[in-house]
């Protein structure tokens, strides 16, 4: 399989283009299988920022190939309109400057708590982008 | 399996200037925390300066450092 022709490479692709904000991360935003892909599901929910999820531990090729062209190593990614924004770190400390709200076109909260909450029960459905891989 | 102290010498020896502090959350030798400072930040985005700190490890972080999370601060000029 070559890079110009990976079809799961492309769907990911597909995928960052056509979502205005979409995550990766293990689990779902309902049951994160990590802790730093809570914490960043827990800022985006905290903001009520819409946003489609993806699980990439379906199968370890999600994460290759997201990696190969966001050129960040680790989970949980955030894009932004096409963009990489950055993974826990950076999004958490977005979330505490009211960076993040800024970028993602919604109020801020009056006055955003050190930590991001713990999780919530999700808005959007997570699109399972596996099951478009089959 | 890596230590903290091998982490921050190997920050330090590619980002130069840097101050560094590196904790092992766990005490697993697997995850990680930095905090970095170099004034090599001054004028770079924050996903960059996390990208400077990723790439001193290449495909060792998400292999055998699991997890490396990372704080950057722009130092001032030496």
């Amino acid at each position: 399989m070559t890079e110009e022709t990976s079809p799961i490479r492309d769907a990911i692709q597909k995928a960052i283009d056509d979502h205005e904000v979409i995550l990766f991360m293990k689990g779902t935003p309902d049951a994160p299988a990590c802790g730093f892909s809570a914490r960043t599901v827990g800022a985006l929910q905290a903001l009520g920022a819409p946003f489609a999820a993806v699980d990439v531990l379906p199968d370890p090729r999600i994460r290759q190939e997201l990696s190969a062209i966001s050129s960040w190593p680790t989970i949980p990614q955030l894009f932004v309109g096409g963009e990489l924004v950055g993974g826990c770190d950076i999004v958490t400390e977005m979330y505490e400057t009211g960076e993040l709200a800024q970028a993602l076109g919604v109020d801020a909260p009056d006055a955003a708590p050190a930590d991001p909450p713990a999780a919530e029960a999700p808005d959007p459905s997570p699109m399972g982008i596996e099951n478009r891989l089959n | 399996m890596p230590s903290a102290q091998e982490l921050k010498q190997r920050i330090e020896a590619a980002i130069p200037g840097a101050s560094v502090a590196v904790e092992d959350l766990t005490g697993g030798g697997d995850h990680f925390r930095a905090v970095v400072v170099s004034h090599e930040f001054a004028g770079r985005s924050r996903l960059e300066q996390h990208r400077m700190v990723y790439d001193v490890f290449g495909e060792e972080v998400g292999g055998p450092i699991h997890a490396l999370s990372i704080t950057t601060q722009t130092g001032r000029e030496p």
